[in-house]
This record gives structure tokens, C-alpha cells and sequence, in this order.
């Protein structure tokens, strides 16, 4: 069954068309959502698409940490109760999530957007390690976590941050190595991040 | 009609994301040269893939042929060469080291010798801890195995023999040049004796051998200069992770681009 010879008015074929484009959904699902949404009473599809719209009009970066928000500074930079003296650092704004839903961890953040990568020319510039090494300066930070993806770019990013970080004096320390190697954080289970952020251990 | 599914050993000198948790693979095989495959999941944890197809991991593989791309259906590690992944100057060598096979060896074309060259760098590498030498007698080597083996021992345009001392070396010609004909050629830089003498060994010796002659840091850095000119002569163009190599060695004449080590030294006051 092929969902191109499907008779569906335009309005339709576009929506599959679009839905079709996400991550995860292939013919059939878009397909099938397509026409869940058409059942849909019009002030809930309203929402979905505001939401959807709101997302690319108010988010930006934080000013302090550089993750996704639409308030500067960004709810875990405000938040009173965190703990100001750790500073996490992280490839992407996605890899936050999964490390809060540990609880395991109540400092602050950082997000690199990316990591060093010689063979496609990804520098230490493309990325936000200077914000990183201003915020070390300026305030009383007493132990960096590197919590970048346990592959090769990731590792290799990781140890060029300690060496910048060693010599101030900070306590540098990296997620265990619990993490399946070649992976990638994003897609890591709780138990798992559990366990790594609870064995972090120092940086020699 | 070749068997849907076989079964060799490789190095993954590349991956890029393909989909939403899948791996486009670039793997240099024993069997078969460098061929692209798709790891299907290998980036969910738990995944069976996962750190057996990661970046310079040796393995051992099964591909089912698709339509366009072979798909990896099993992977099992023989060697993640570990010492390496742990020192980021090692690191950092393979990662030139892939991008230097990724960009001269040619997709779909069995090259054994050239495979088993890049698996003994790798093991010698992680062995010895010592990258420079071992990525110098690569870049050599596999400047000969392409058919540009420089010309070490006569003069590469009058073809006379050199006499022991400072030469000039132009990758255009092909190698060293005497002193008359390097002198008028403006393109040609010097090479010293020592340099020569080190090329003309590891020219004829094996990997063991190489690893074990001395270099000061001044003639490391001559034949550094030396092969990678030829490299990036023969590629016409420089490849990536040169500059990342330049600064890692605290070599800023490239580009002077040392701002972030720099300043992160000079605000600790
Ligand atoms: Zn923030
Ligand atoms: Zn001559």
C-alpha cells in the first residue's frame, strides 16, 4: 500500500508531505497523523501549530550558557537553588535533558554546539570554549564535568578543554566511562547517565 | 553474481550521521579497499554496532550488499587501539591519518598493502606512543604506493648523483635536486643531509626500523615540511586536520592561530 496513490485532497498530501520529513516518521506514520490531526477539534490543531511556530520566533540562545531558551538568562542559569560552582559541559542544547531527568546534577551548564573535529575542519573557534573560559575567570568555579559523547571527537574535545582548564587551578573531572563507546549521549538511558554522572572521575 | 553477504576485516576511517541514529561508514577492508556502508542504529546505546564501528576502530565485519550501500549487519572489535584514544596528539594523528586515506585511496579498489601499512602505523602508534615518526613513514610510504616515490638518490632533473649536502627538494619534479639545478628553481625548497639520509632509510626499511631512528626537532620539522608539501602537492589542496596538528604541536608559523590557548594562559592573573 503505498501512500502516494492515496487520494488525499491537497491540504492533506502537504501536511504527510511535511510530517513525513521528521525524524522517525516514515510514509505510513505521517499518513496516519495526518489523519488523527483532520479528527482533531480546530482549537487543539491551533495550539499544536503555535507551539510549533513559537518555537522558532522566541527561542534564542542563553546569554551565560548558550542553551536553547526564550528567557535570557535561561531557567537553570536563574534558578536560585542551583549550584553556581559546577559548571557541565555539553555538546548540544539536547544533551541538558536527559542529564536533568538524573537529578543527579544541580550545577550549571555550558554548551559547546558542537565538538573539535580536525578531518571536517571543526575548530576550537567554531565553537563556545572562550565563553566557557570567561565564565571560569569571572566567577568562583571550583570543578568543571566534561560531559561531551564518548566517541573520538568527544573525547578529543574533552581533553583539549582540560588542558585550558587544568591550569586555573579548577577541578576537572569527565563522565565515567559507563557510556557505550562510539555513542551517543542523546540517545543514552537514564540509568545509564545515572551511573556515569555518579562515577566521574578526575582528569590526569 | 557476488555473494549478498561477506564477511572482511576493516579500519573506519569516517562517519558521518546518516538518518536519525544510523552511520554512514567509510571503512578501509582488507578485502575489498575503501567502501561506504551504512551501521544501521549504531548510535543508540546498547546498540550491537555502536563502539565497534566508531573512528579507527579495527574490525571485524559482516556487509550484506543493498541496493546502493552495503549495510553493516555485524561488527565485532578487534582492536580500538586504546592508548591512543586516550592522548590527544595520538588522537589527533589518526585523525589525520584517516583524513589523508580517505582522501587518496580510491573507493571499491582491493589495496591490501595499503590497508596493512595503516593497520601497523595504528599498532605502532598506540604501541610506542610515538605519532610523528609513525605518520612521517606513512605520508612516505604512501607517497610511493600512489607511484610518486621521491627520487632520493639521483638528481630528480639532471640525474646525476647527489653529493652529501644540502640539496633542494620540489615535489613537481618528482624528489631531490642537485645544487646547480635546485638553485635556479624557484619553486624548490632546501633539504639537508640528515633529512635525506632519514628518507633514504625509511625509504627501504620496515615500520620497526623507522620508529627506531632519531630525529632532533629541527630535522622532525624539516621532513614534516618536506612530505607534507608533497602530500598537498599531489591532493592540491591542504588537507583539514593540518591546522589542528600545527596548533596541538604549538606551531602557530601556519596561520599564528594559538588565541584561545593563549588568552586562557594570560587571564589567570
Ligand atoms: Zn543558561
Ligand atoms: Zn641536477
Amino acid at each position: 500500500m503505498n501512500p502516494d496513490f492515496l487520494p488525499s485532497a491537497r491540504p492533506i498530501s502537504r501536511l504527510i508531505e511535511e510530517l513525513n520529513k521528521l525524524p522517525g516518521i516514515g510514509p505510513k506514520s505521517a499518513q496516519r497523523l495526518a489523519y488523527h490531526l483532520l479528527q482533531t477539534p480546530p482549537e487543539r490543531t491551533r495550539d499544536l501549530a503555535e507551539a510549533i511556530i513559537a518555537i522558532k520566533q522566541n527561542l534564542r540562545l542563553c546569554s551565560t550558557c548558550l542553551n536553547i531558551t526564550d528567557t535570557d538568562p535561561c531557567g537553570i542559569c536563574a534558578d536560585g537553588t542551583r549550584d553556581t560552582t559546577r559548571i557541565c559541559v555539553v555538546e548540544e542544547p539536547i544533551d541538558i535533558l536527559p542529564l536533568e531527568r538524573t537529578k543527579k546534577f544541580r550545577g550549571l551548564y555550558h554548551v559547546l554546539h558542537g565538538v573539535i573535529s580536525p578531518g571536517d575542519g571543526i575548530k576550537p573557534e567554531d565553537l563556545h570554549i572562550r565563553e566557557l573560559l570567561d565564565r571560569l575567570n569571572s566567577n568562583s568555579i571550583i570543578e568543571v564535568i566534561l560531559a561531551t559523547n564518548p566517541n573520538a571527537e568527544g573525547e578529543a574535545t574533552s581533553m583539549y578543554i582540560q588542558r585550558l582548564v587544568s591550569p586555573l587551578g579548577i577541578r576537572v573531572t569527565r563522565l565515567a566511562r559507563g557510556l557505550p563507546f562510539g555513542g551517543d549521549l542523546e540517545y543514552a538511558d537514564d540509568v545509564t547517565l545515572s551511573r556515569a554522572m555518579e562515577g566521574r572521575q578526575e582528569m590526569s | 553474481m557476488a555473494a549478498r553477504v561477506y564477511r572482511t576485516t576493516g579500519i573506519i576511517i569516517k562517519r558521518n550521521k546518516f538518518g536519525e541514529a544510523d552511520r554512514l561508514l567509510t571503512i578501509f577492508t582488507a578485502d575489498h579497499g575503501k567502501l561506504r556502508a551504512i551501521a544501521k542504529g549504531a548510535m543508540r546505546p546498547g546498540s550491537k554496532l555502536g563502539g565497534n564501528v566508531e573512528l579507527l576502530t579495527h574490525s571485524q565485519l559482516m556487509l550484506a550488499r543493498g541496493r546502493n550501500l552495503d549495510i553493516v549487519t555485524q561488527a565485532q572489535a578487534l582492536d580500538i587501539f586504546l592508548p591512543m584514544r586516550d592522548s590527544l596528539e595520538l588522537m589527533s594523528c589518526g585523525f589525520y591519518l584517516s583524513e589523508l586515506v580517505d582522501s587518496f585511496i580510491e573507493e571499491n579498489v582491493e589495496d591490501r598493502e595499503m590497508f596493512e601499512l595503516l593497520l601497523d602505523t595504528l599498532r605502532r602508534l598506540t604501541e610506542t606512543g610515538d605519532g610523528e615518526r609513525m605518520v612521517r613513514f606513512f605520508e612516505l610510504r604512501l607517497l610511493g604506493h600512489l607511484g610518486y616515490t621521491p627520487q632520493l638518490q639521483k638528481c630528480a632533473n639532471c640525474d646525476r648523483n647527489l653529493q652529501p649536502e644540502t640539496n633542494y627538494y620540489n615535489p613537481a619534479q618528482g624528489g631531490v635536486l642537485c645544487r646547480e639545478c635546485g638553485y635556479s628553481d624557484m619553486s624548490a625548497g632546501t633539504i639537508s643531509v640528515n633529512a635525506q639520509k632519514v628518507l633514504r632509510l625509511w625509504q627501504r626499511s620496515d615500520i620497526a626500523t623507522a620508529g627506531r631512528v632519531k630525529l632532533s626537532t629541527e630535522l622532525a620539522r624539516e621532513i614534516k615540511g618536506i612530505l607534507r608539501d608533497n602530500v598537498r602537492y599531489l591532493l592540491e589542496k591542504q588537507l583539514k586536520s593540518i591546522d589542528w596538528l600545527d596548533r596541538l604541536a604549538g606551531d602557530s608559523s601556519l596561520n599564528g592561530d594559538k588565541a584561545v590557548t593563549q588568552n586562557s594562559n594570560g587571564s589567570q592573573e
